[in-house]
This record gives structure tokens, sequence and C-alpha cells, in this order.
């Protein structure tokens, strides 16, 4: 079958030309993937277009780049799955990172956060005489964020990355989890801490991007949402993501739905005066137009039942 | 077509406009909403919940699950957040035996069993795949020409894609286009239209959120985007109602009207603006409304 391909070509080398893309048409078994067609191009089309890859089995991580717009790893992709009728298969690196050349990126800002995460065993108790044998159901939970081969997939299309270089990332942050759910690593206190500041766990939008183009089923948003709930088991509490988590929880539980406005004033804190004072524009401009909540928030009819569940499915946690 | 109508809490708080424009929407297309049916649900949980309990999240949505079954209806929702997070806990709740009659037996004091049968679907799910778009196309009198829409989706209507039927209803991937095709405008296309808008972390992380809405308005406006449409409330609740705070932080104006997806079908519908409430957005629709001919 006809298959066509869009790369994104990019050549710092050729000074100052903006990436563009450019067209390759092969033909192509039906088993073939992305990975084949672009080494195609490469070895019998065009000499010149870049990529890195190695294992062409999902185990390497290094052929990861977007097709059609959403990170993926090109070997286990097949173009049958990519095509979209008439349309090429868009293929451009991935997002989040500067572009080295072609579909090749530096990697180094995805290293750095993994670095900074300390992903290495921390443990301070009396040395083992063996080897540190942690029980198995203490572990199997953690074989699909082990899955995880740092392809980069999760940081290219992260939205909160896209803004704020800033945010330790979804790849970073599911290998922290990895961690701290281990119960042979003791330096949780200290990892979760670092975690609960400014561009960490409470800087996820929650958008699932990452759960969507991770190629190895890592999940890391559900990961941070884990770490959310043990920084905030652990006593750190005292920030905007944990009230908002606490006050949203509480006014479900009590009334069934939720209070939009004193939903804001909890997270917030009462007692904000600067954050109480930066929402008067806001709400001056809603009452203007006339975009106004309902002042009183009522219960739901059968409220008690939704009070109810809470009180017994949080006693089984 | 009746359904048993669960609104979600921001259509029933900070959004009324969503709520009013849905009412005035789906009598123009013979959708019947039964609001007496989902009375007494819960809120979803949002994913907020969820983060610190899933087990509690999807007891209380097996539990609206239950009274949209004790009403022998299907359920319609109007918030991609609402979509999102009930499809996500009713695969859990229907792909385990188990864990469902788990869940069940919370339930029980209330009288209530989810047999599992729900099926939640967001409107504009149900206007593609119940309505048909041929048969909206037919009902419009006012066709929106050379109007043109931005679609923005939602995070929870497009991800994750395994857990919201894509793969059985391909017309899910681009039925907001669709439907803005339907009403005779055009599609304004561009990428950020299934990333986020930012509301999750906007108590948060005021500055990325706020970089969220410049970027994606912006980029729309560029386009030619006379406004945007959304089926999500809480994407609406950021890009109309904190698109002020957004160009002050890009220094740049924006004034690009956000529209609930039913008001923009209204519109195609012949209902007046201010019974949809177009009237009272933060960013004024007057200009938006003038090039399609209608006065606000």
């Amino acid at each position: 079958m006809e298959v066509t391909f869009s790369v994104k070509r990019f050549n710092p080398e050729e000074g100052g030309k903006a990436p563009h893309f450019q067209s390759y048409t092969l033909e192509m078994d039906e088993s073939s993937t992305v990975l084949d067609g672009l080494i195609r191009i490469r070895e019998e089309v065009d000499g010149s277009l870049t990529l890195r890859c190695s294992c062409r089995s999902a185990i390497c991580g290094s052929c990861g780049m977007r097709i059609n717009g959403q990170a993926g790893l090109a070997c286990n992709t097949k173009v049958i799955d990519a095509m979209r009728g008439d349309a090429p298969i868009t293929v451009e690196p991935m997002g989040n990172m500067p572009v080295v050349k072609d579909l090749v990126t530096d990697m180094a800002l995805h290293w750095d956060k993994v670095r900074a995460i300390e992903p290495w065993m921390q443990y301070s108790g009396p040395e083992p005489e063996a080897e540190h044998i942690a029980p198995n159901e203490d572990m199997v939970h953690l074989a699909g964020v082990m899955s995880c081969i740092m392809c980069g997939a999760c940081v290219s299309d992260c939205t909160s990355l896209e803004v704020d270089k800033n945010f330790v990332g979804p790849a970073a942050l599911a290998k922290s989890y990895r961690f701290v759910a281990d119960p042979r690593d003791n330096a949780d206190a200290a990892r979760l801490g670092s975690l609960n500041e400014y561009g960490g766990i409470w800087d996820c939008t929650r958008c699932m991007q990452c759960v969507e183009v991770c190629p190895k089923g890592v999940a890391p948003m559900e990961r941070i949402m884990s770490l959310r709930d043990k920084a905030i088991d652990a006593g750190f509490v005292n920030t905007n993501g944990a009230r908002h988590a606490e006050a949203f929880a509480n006014s479900v539980e009590h009334s069934g739905w939720l209070d939009e406005t004193s939903l804001v004033v909890n997270t917030y804190g009462k007692t904000n005066i600067k954050e109480m004072i930066k929402l008067i524009p806001v709400a001056a401009r809603s009452f203007k137009v006339g975009k106004v909540p309902p002042l009183v928030h009522k219960k739901r009819p059968g409220a008690e039942n939704v009070r109810r569940i809470f009180e017994k499915v949080e006693s089984k946690k | 077509m009746r359904y048993a109508f669960y609104p979600g809490c921001v259509a029933q708080g900070a959004a009324p406009e969503l709520y009013n424009s849905t009412i005035e929407v789906c009598r123009k297309l013979g959708v019947d909403l039964d609001a007496a049916a989902m009375q007494s649900a819960s809120c979803t949980g949002a994913g907020v919940l969820q983060e610190k309990n899933q087990r509690l999240g999807d007891t209380l949505n097996a539990r609206n699950f239950a009274l949209a079954e004790r009403s022998g209806l299907p359920l319609l929702t109007i918030c991609s957040t609402c979509q999102g997070v009930m499809s996500q806990a009713n695969q859990r709740l229907t792909s385990d035996a188990e864990y469902l009659s788990q869940v069940n037996t919370d339930l029980a004091e209330e009288g209530l069993e989810y047999m599992g049968t729900a099926d939640p679907k967001h409107l504009l799910w149900i206007i593609v795949e119940d309505i048909g778009i041929d048969k909206l196309k037919s009902m419009v009198v006012r066709p929106l020409t050379g109007f043109k829409a931005a679609p923005f989706y939602g995070c929870y209507l497009v991800r994750p894609s395994s857990s919201l039927g894509f793969a059985e209803n391909p017309d899910r991937s681009d039925a907001l286009e669709q439907v803005i095709e339907a009403v005779g405008a055009t599609v304004v296309d561009f990428p950020g239209k299934t990333l986020c808008c930012g509301f999750p972390i906007l108590t948060i992380n005021q500055t990325n959120s706020m970089k969220m809405v410049s970027n994606h308005t912006l980029d729309a406006k560029g386009r030619g985007a006379d406004a945007m449409v959304t089926p999500c409330p809480l994407c609406h609740l950021n890009l109309d109602g904190y698109q002020p705070q957004a160009a002050k932080q890009a220094q740049q104006p924006i004034d690009l009207p956000i529209m609930h997806l039913p008001q923009m079908i209204g519109l195609a519908l012949g209902i007046e603006p201010a019974a949809m409430r177009l009237n009272k957005h933060i960013i004024s629709t007057r200009k938006m409304l003038s090039t399609i001919g209608v006065s606000p």
C-alpha cells in the first residue's frame, strides 16, 4: 500500500532556515511501522533525514516522536493505524524540548528532572544481612510504573510543562512515586516535602495527556494523584492544592454537590486577605454582567445518603 | 427522546447560562429532559475526590447511575468533566463484577443497586449519535454562515480515549467540528482544541493557568476565529471568566467570546441570545452576534 509521510525537517546548519514539512511517499507492507518507513526514507530516499532509534521493539525508548500530533514510539505505531484517509502521516520531533536536528531532540530537560527526584533507593535502617527483600504484595502494584522506558513521550505532550519548564513533569513524578511507594525506601518525607513545592505534584493539570500518550501504560498522572494523597497523609497540608482537595470533599460530603464559592475561599484560606482582595475584580466583573451564581448553596435532596457513603467508604481506606 | 438529566454542579452554579441554553435548545430539538430523575444525584467527584479515594468516587457515581437506572431513562450530561469522570467510573464498575457488588453493598441502605446498564452521554455525543447531524442540519433556521468557530473540547471528553468509547463511536473524535459545520459555521482548527484550559490549576498556579488561557485564545483568534465553542463549563469559566486576567498577564488584548455548545446551536435554531444569557458573559458577545446578523 502507498503511504505518505509528512516529516518536519530542521537543520541548524542550514543557516536560519525555518522548520518545514517534507513529503515522502513509499510503497509499504501493511505490517510496517512508522519507524520502518522513516528508516527506509533515510536509507533509500534521503540520507539527510535524522532520527534516533535502536531496539525497534518498544524497549529502549529511543524513537519517541510526535505522530499525527501525538507523542509515541515510531517503532510500535503501525502505519495502517496512523493513516487517516488520504491525509499523510505527520511526523514531528517531540515537544517541550529543543530540536537538535529533524526528529532528534535534546532530552537534557527530561534527564535533569529525573535526576532531580533522586531516582535511587534511599534506605537508612540497619544494613540488611543479605538482599533487602520486600514482600511481593508490596511490590506487585509497582510493576506498571516500573515499566517506564524513559522515552519522554509524556514529557513531550505535558500541558503544564508547555507553559512552565519548572514543572517536574510526568516521567520524573512517576519515577518518584516508584520510590515513595517502595517499602524499602524511607526517604518519603523528604521526597514528598520537595514535591510539595512550586513545580511539584500540585502543578499537574490532570489533563491526562501523559496517560494517553504513554506507550507502556505507566499512567503517570495516576501516580501524581497518589503522590498528592500521600503528601496530604504525611501532613503536607499547607498548600492551595491540599486545601482545595479537602474543601472539595467537604462540600460534596455535606451538601451532595459542589459549593463553588466556598471552595475558592477555603482553597486560599479564609484569612488569606491578599488572595481575597484579588478575587474582588473577578467577582465584580461577574456581577456587572449579571453572571451571578446562586447566593445560597442548598443541599441536594438525599444529601444524607451521600454523607453516609463518605463515612462508610472512608472508613475502609 | 427522553433523558435523565444530569447537569453537573457548574451549570447549576457558576455557569447558569449553560443550564438555560441547554433547556432552550433541547426543547427545540425535541429532547425531553427529566431533571427530577437525577434530583438527588451527587457531584461526580470531578477527578478531585478520586485523587484521595477512588472507591469513594466510584461509589458516588454508581449511586448516580442507579438513580438513572431507576428512572428507566438514558443519562444525559452537559459537562465534559462529568462525562469523563462518569465514563472512567463506569468502565471500572462494569468490567469487574466483584468490585461492582462490593460497591453496591454501600448503596443497599438507600435501597439502590447499580445493575451496570447506565451509558452516560454528553449532549454533544447525543447530538451526533442519537439525534443525528442531518436532523440537526434540517432544523437550522438561522445558518451561521461566515461565522468562524474554534472548537475546544475539554480534556475529559477526549482522554483517556480508551474509557470514552471512541473505538465503538468514531464520531466522538470530531463531534464538535461536525456540529459547528452542521449549523453552517466554519471550523477554525488549532492544536490547542484538545489541550488543557488551565482551570484545574487556577487556584494553585494562576500564572500557568492564565498562560494556557492566553495561548489557546490568542492562537484561535490569530487563525481567524470569531469565537470559541466548548462543551465544558469548567473550560468556559477559565476561558471566558478569567480571560481579562490572561490578557493582562499576556500584555495584549484578547477579546475572544467563548460560547457554550448549546448556545451556538441555539443561535442556529433561532433562539434569542438573551434567552441563552449570551448577554451575561464576561467577554462580550455583542460583536460576535453582529457578524451573524443577530441583535444581542
